[in-house]
């Protein structure tokens, strides 16, 4: 039997832990305590079941792409797609967890964090659902170049608060968030959007993922007959790779392939490569890889995707690769770029930015692996919110 | 016996609390922090806090975030602030001085690297306020092992850690005054007094409370229950107003700005007779 990660500290091997304020310590320990024992309670999971299947519409098809997989000429590729959830992207899965959590520990107020946007209108709407009061931080680098998402919180009814630190982008909303819930930890509950930060997020967050690996496992056995033999995911954050992996970790015949953000290319300072350049270090509360310079300071992530564009990655991927369990790759712009456009034309589905960096793996895996083999890809999200950013960005390829 | 323990001891000799000034090194630029160290001295502090300058300062306000951006323009590392540091005891500067750093920093420096340092520069604690007390332990052992203090910090949230917390502590506990980060608060509430109360009687070490004193009435009024009172954002916020000043070319401006500073805090210190 393998060890159960994390450990009673938190730990994945050297990674995670809690690195914050002492302010929050008594809030996080609290918030471990009630989690583990809501989470063993029957009722509570009913309830996140019910709201996954009838509000969220669960479980997600896992979709044999046979155009796509002709073309490339190689393996069978499945998608799992959790695109088809309600509000467009997994994110969901964890937003309704945490919120009934919250709501049973008699928390009225919910705050969050978000890149692109997308976690932001998880959030605001689960906290419509639930009658929750909701705060939004939001980079206000983001909040411009996702109009869309700051309308569709607030019509949500939910407050965006644009912030103006640092880079004013995921990370520094993350702060942001931590900094607010340090002066309001006694009635606030923190609805973190991956599986980073401090203990018992990562645990907890990729609990509320692990949904997508589950059914994965039922639906593969029941259209293949076997398991895959690749599981490739995008990671920001991590939480949609984790929730598709975390079934499979005892299978150590499925390969798992985690695909991050090469940006506009390695050999430059734009990308959010966190596992390719990255080292170990401590950010945003937990022990991890992280994009920093010789002195430890954090250095600003690039991708075109927003919801990749992040200086860190949740510590039990940390802990996967060096174990060897998981391999983690780069995808750039570009790339990602040119899948999404192919999976639009060969399947009908526009993938989200962040899916097309695994969608443009898949293109290379397929061929390595020939046609017996089998690749399950987590469609993490739909492209809708992407059509703007990349409008103009076509716009700028052309001058 | 370290310099802190020193600092307390005849601070209870002559009856009145430390003032412990925070500012952050390299803010506005390297010489004009360690002018501004010598000033904080010469104005009647008894304690500094020299601050490293960091990208993602979790635990502070913005006023503190804006002097770390300012002093991250010049690039400025934890080496430079232990440099600085060191130049300030070449000019005679003789208070003890107590490093401020978020975990990563020393994290990527590596403990020897920085103790060695830190030594040669006559630094006499470290406060690390992203290093909780379960992950403290390695970084403790290794500071206490070369004389140096890793100062703990406890807020109105530690409720039963409060006992954990000071059990294990040194030099003098840090007292987080209320909810929230660093930066200015226009009052207190009954609470803070009981919140203090507790800590003083859970250890024998000096308390210092930080976190939003910002005036001398602030200062007095802690000075009652504390041995030290810490002020930060109000200090940086001094030199803020006076960036101008402080960056001139002209002599008689920047020592206008100087002056400024100096006789923020000296006002600071006429709260502290008990």
């Amino acid at each position: 039997m393998t060890k159960v990660w994390p450990d009673e500290r938190g730990r994945f091997g050297e990674y995670g832990g809690r690195y914050v304020p002492e302010t929050l310590m008594n809030a996080l320990i609290e918030l471990e305590q009630e989690y583990r024992r809501h989470a063993s309670d029957p009722d509570f999971q009913e309830e996140v079941r019910y709201w996954l299947r009838q509000y969220s519409g669960r479980p997600t098809p896992l979709y044999y792409a046979e155009r796509l997989s002709k073309e490339l000429g190689g393996a069978k590729i499945y998608l799992k797609r959790e695109d088809l959830n309600h509000t467009g992207a997994h994110k969901i899965n964890n937003t309704i967890g945490q919120a009934v959590l919250a709501k049973r520990m008699g928390k009225k107020k919910v705050i969050a964090e978000t890149g692109a946007g997308q976690h932001g209108v998880a959030t605001a709407t689960v906290a419509a659902l639930l009658g929750l009061e909701c705060k939004v931080f939001m980079g206000q680098e983001d909040t411009k170049r996702q109009q869309l998402n700051v309308f569709r919180m607030k019509m949500l009814g939910a407050e965006v608060i644009p912030v103006t630190s640092g880079t004013r982008t995921l990370k520094d909303a993350g702060n942001e968030t931590l900094r607010y819930w340090v002066s309001h930890v006694e009635d606030t509950f923190y609805i973190l959007g991956s599986v980073v930060g401090p203990h018992p997020y990562p645990m907890m967050v990729r609990d509320f993922q692990r949904v997508i690996g589950d059914e994965t496992r039922k639906q593969i056995l029941e259209q293949e007959g076997r398991l895959p033999d690749a599981i490739v995911a995008c990671v920001g954050g991590g939480s949609n790779a984790i929730g598709i992996f975390y079934p499979f970790l005892e299978d150590s015949h499925v390969r798992l392939i985690g695909v991050e953000a090469a940006g506009e290319g390695l050999d430059t300072d734009r990308h959010a490569a966190t596992m390719t350049k990255g080292s170990r270090g401590v950010f945003q509360g937990s022990m991890s890889y992280l994009l920093q310079d010789e002195f430890g300071q954090v250095k600003p992530a690039h991708s075109i995707s927003a919801g990749l564009d992040y200086p860190g990655i949740g510590p039990e991927h940390a802990w996967l690769k060096d174990s060897g369990r998981a391999e983690y790759v780069p995808i750039t712009d570009q790339e990602a770029l040119d899948a999404l456009a192919l999976l639009s034309r060969k399947e009908g589905i526009i993938p989200a930015l962040e899916s097309a960096h695994a969608i443009a793996h898949t293109v290379k895996l397929a061929q390595e692996l020939g046609k017996d083999g089998l690749i399950v890809v987590n469609l993490s999200g739909r492209g809708d919110k992407d059509m703007e950013s990349i409008m103009q960005y076509m716009e700028g390829e052309r001058k | 016996m370290n310099a802190i323990d020193q600092t307390f001891a005849q601070l209870r000799r002559e009856e009145r609390a430390a003032l412990m000034p925070f500012l952050t090194v390299g803010d506005p630029d390297p010489d004009t922090s360690l002018q501004l160290i010598c000033e904080l001295e010469a104005a009647g502090a008894d304690i500094v806090e020299l601050g490293v300058p960091y990208s993602d300062p979790l635990a502070d306000g913005p006023v503190i975030q804006r002097a770390s951006e300012r002093a991250l323009a010049h690039g400025i590392t934890l080496l430079d602030c232990i440099a600085i540091a060191r130049q300030a005891r070449e000019k005679g500067v003789k208070m003890p001085f107590v490093l401020f750093s978020y975990y990563n920093p020393v994290l990527q420096l590596g403990l020897d690297r920085l103790i060695e340092e830190a030594r040669q520069a006559d630094i006499s604690g470290m406060i690390i306020p992203d290093l909780p007390y379960e992950e403290d332990g390695p970084v403790r052992d290794a500071l206490a092992q070369a004389g140096l203090y890793l100062i703990p910090l406890v807020a109105p949230t530690s409720r039963e850690r409060i006992h954990r917390i000071v059990s294990r502590a040194s030099g003098f506990i840090y007292c987080v005054s209320s909810l929230g980060v660093t930066g200015v608060r226009e009052h207190f509430e009954q609470e803070t007094d009981m919140f203090l109360r507790t800590v003083k009687e859970a250890t024998d070490l000096p308390i210092a409370i930080g976190f939003g004193i910002s005036n001398a009435e602030h200062v007095a009024r802690f000075a009652q229950i504390c041995d030290g009172v810490i002020v930060g954002s109000a200090i940086v916020r001094k030199i803020e107003e006076n960036l101008t000043r402080l960056k001139s070319e002209r002599e008689e401006d920047k020592r206008e700005g100087l002056r400024e500073v100096h006789l923020f805090v000296q006002e600071l210190c006429s709260g502290l007779k008990r």
